[in-house]
């Protein structure tokens, strides 16, 4: 029995997020969208000029395990640099959210964290010179 | 044929599904049936006799197993006719589901016959399946997609009937029960309305044909599709009925074996019907079960039938508002069917089900392949119990107890 799946950490995460809202300038920006059930999230990057997270936020909506997900990764994101972030693996991220997902479940817990590797790929792109401060952002 | 006398329990003991524990030890209530539909033994074992008894190709083998394994599903065609109520079992075409249904008159019928200028009159509470063909039709031929307004409640917005509806509508196509709201459309009216205006009336029978008593001439509607599996058949089996003048002056939709008269290198000829909308093998086991799953349904009876479910669905209407944070969606009873979509304040749809799932109530989660009428109804996605003749009033209880179980798991109760 999956019982523990909505355990206070979770829910505290859910009720309370991390930085949940908007970066005034971020540096990058990226929202996905799970098509199959509709749950959102915008993730919004302040990266400093040694290449470090020093800010991270993020805005959605969606179930408590994609909400508290986006929570956790914000968290767990500053203060790492790009180089960093580069070996950090769906793997980690379900470690990360410390309660057992099943197949279906999984794709909520990793939302967020698909949504930071597409902006990172995207980052790692040769620079467009549009001269706007975003870098990536869809859906 | 006349009905059996309806006895729950020994309803529930033909579907083997419903007697086995889930994985976890729970009770299964299973209030999904809007998505899908369990199997009835006679089903199972009508599949099981395909295979194991005269399983070949149809319309093809001078052999005893290809003899045996036509007059099967030619059989199951007439069911399917007798039970549509329709004129001959030619109009009856076997697809794989509703969806291939719709795509087949989108195709075959709408990019043949619709022109720039021309109106395609949908509303916002159809499912993607009845909506995204015609989005494409309409780009493809230039005709354009006018949409019915709904009430607050949920229902078609009849005051707009005579706006809407007028000479330059070629098509109305519409759901006959709505898969979130549970609406029940009023199908004799728009048919009305349509012959009228000289359109053509196409209705999607997903939901309402494995719960209400269908005849196609009464209201004489033009097509109709629905779905084997959510009518206690096999899944991969759907039909279409087409009028046959409309099925005549289409051309094919899809090409190859079986739907030819005569092939030359450059040209080619179609068959007569059905075979003209059947190319290559079709589901051939899954068509022959889909006339068990008819043979079983009638055994019910829709009277029976309607009565198990409404009585589910007054008790469900009535315990849900009662249940704190809960906010059900659609018409009151006298306008719908035994669906009820619903959300939980600060449980979102997904973790319901999930919770739900703990105690073996099976619900879905979602948009439902409704994003326009979530987004008319303003949530992102809602949870939806949709109920069966084989269901109990103790799983509508059992519903209620999980939204409790939920409350309580979120620090709500």
């Amino acid at each position: 029995m999956n019982e523990e799946l909505y355990d206070d950490y979770i829910l505290d995460h859910y009720e309370c997020p991390y930085h949940k809202g908007h970066l005034e300038c971020p540096t990058c920006a990226h929202s996905e969208k799970n098509p199959l059930c509709g749950d959102q999230i915008r993730l919004e990057l302040k990266v400093d000029d040694q290449g470090k997270v020093s800010e991270a936020f993020f805005n959605g909506k969606g179930c408590a395990i994609s909400q508290a997900g986006a929570s956790i990764l914000c968290q767990h994101v500053e203060g790492k640099s790009l180089n960093e972030l580069r070996g950090f693996q769906a793997p980690d991220m379900l470690r990360l959210l410390k309660v057992p997902l099943t197949a279906t479940r999984q794709r909520c817990g990793l939302l967020c964290f698909k949504v930071l590797k597409t902006m990172m790929y995207s980052l790692e792109q040769p620079p467009v010179e549009t001269g706007e401060p975003i870098a990536a952002s869809s859906g | 044929m006349a009905p059996r006398e309806f006895d729950i329990e020994a309803i529930r003991a033909d579907f083997p599904i419903l007697g086995r524990p889930l994985p976890n030890g729970a009770k299964l209530a299973y209030l999904d049936n809007g998505a899908t539909s369990q199997k009835p033994q006679a089903v199972i074992n009508k599949l099981r006799e395909v295979y194991e008894t005269y399983n070949s190709n149809v319309h093809r083998g001078i052999h005893q197993l290809g003899d045996r394994v036509t007059v099967e599903l030619e059989a199951a065609r007439e069911k399917v006719q007798r039970f549509l109520g329709a004129r001959e079992s030619a109009e009856i075409i076997f697809t794989s589901g509703t969806t291939m249904s719709i795509n087949l008159v989108a195709n075959a019928w709408g990019r043949k016959f619709l022109k720039p200028g021309d109106e395609i009159v949908l509303n916002e509470m159809e499912h993607h399946a009845n909506l995204v063909p015609w989005q494409q039709v309409a780009k493809a031929t230039g005709a354009k997609l006018r949409f019915i307004p709904l009430t607050a409640d949920g229902r078609l917005d009849e005051s707009h009937f005579d706006r809407i509806i007028t000479s330059k509508t070629k098509l109305i196509t519409v759901t006959a029960m709505s898969n979130v709201l549970g609406t029940i459309n009023p199908i004799q009216e728009l048919t009305t309305r349509a012959k009228q205006v000289g359109a053509v009336i196409m209705v999607d029978g997903a939901q309402s044909v494995p719960h209400m008593l269908t005849n196609v001439l009464s209201p004489a509607i033009d097509f109709l599709a629905f779905s084997g599996h959510k009518i206690y058949g096999p899944t991969g089996i759907g039909v279409l009925y087409g009028r046959r003048e409309l099925l005549t002056a289409m051309d094919p939709f899809m090409c190859g074996g079986n739907m030819i008269d005569e092939v030359k290198l450059e040209s080619s000829t179609w068959g007569e019907l059905p075979s003209k909308f059947e190319a290559g093998t079709l589901p051939i086991a899954e068509a022959i079960g889909l006339g068990a799953a008819i043979d079983y349904v009638q055994s019910i009876g829709f009277d029976a039938i309607h009565t198990q479910e409404i009585k589910l669905l007054e008790r469900a209407l009535r315990l849900l508002p009662q249940t704190s944070g809960v906010t059900v969606y659609g018409p009151s009873i006298e306008h719908r069917g035994a669906i009820v979509s619903f959300t939980v304040e600060k449980v979102h749809p997904h973790d319901l089900a999930d919770l739900f799932d703990q105690k073996g109530v099976a619900v879905r989660a979602g948009h439902h392949c409704t994003m326009p009428l979530h987004e008319w109804l303003d949530v992102s996605a809602t949870a939806r119990a949709s109920f069966a003749f084989y269901n109990t009033e103790a799983e509508v209880d059992a519903l209620i107890d999980a939204i409790h179980y939920a409350r309580h798991k979120f620090r709500l109760e």
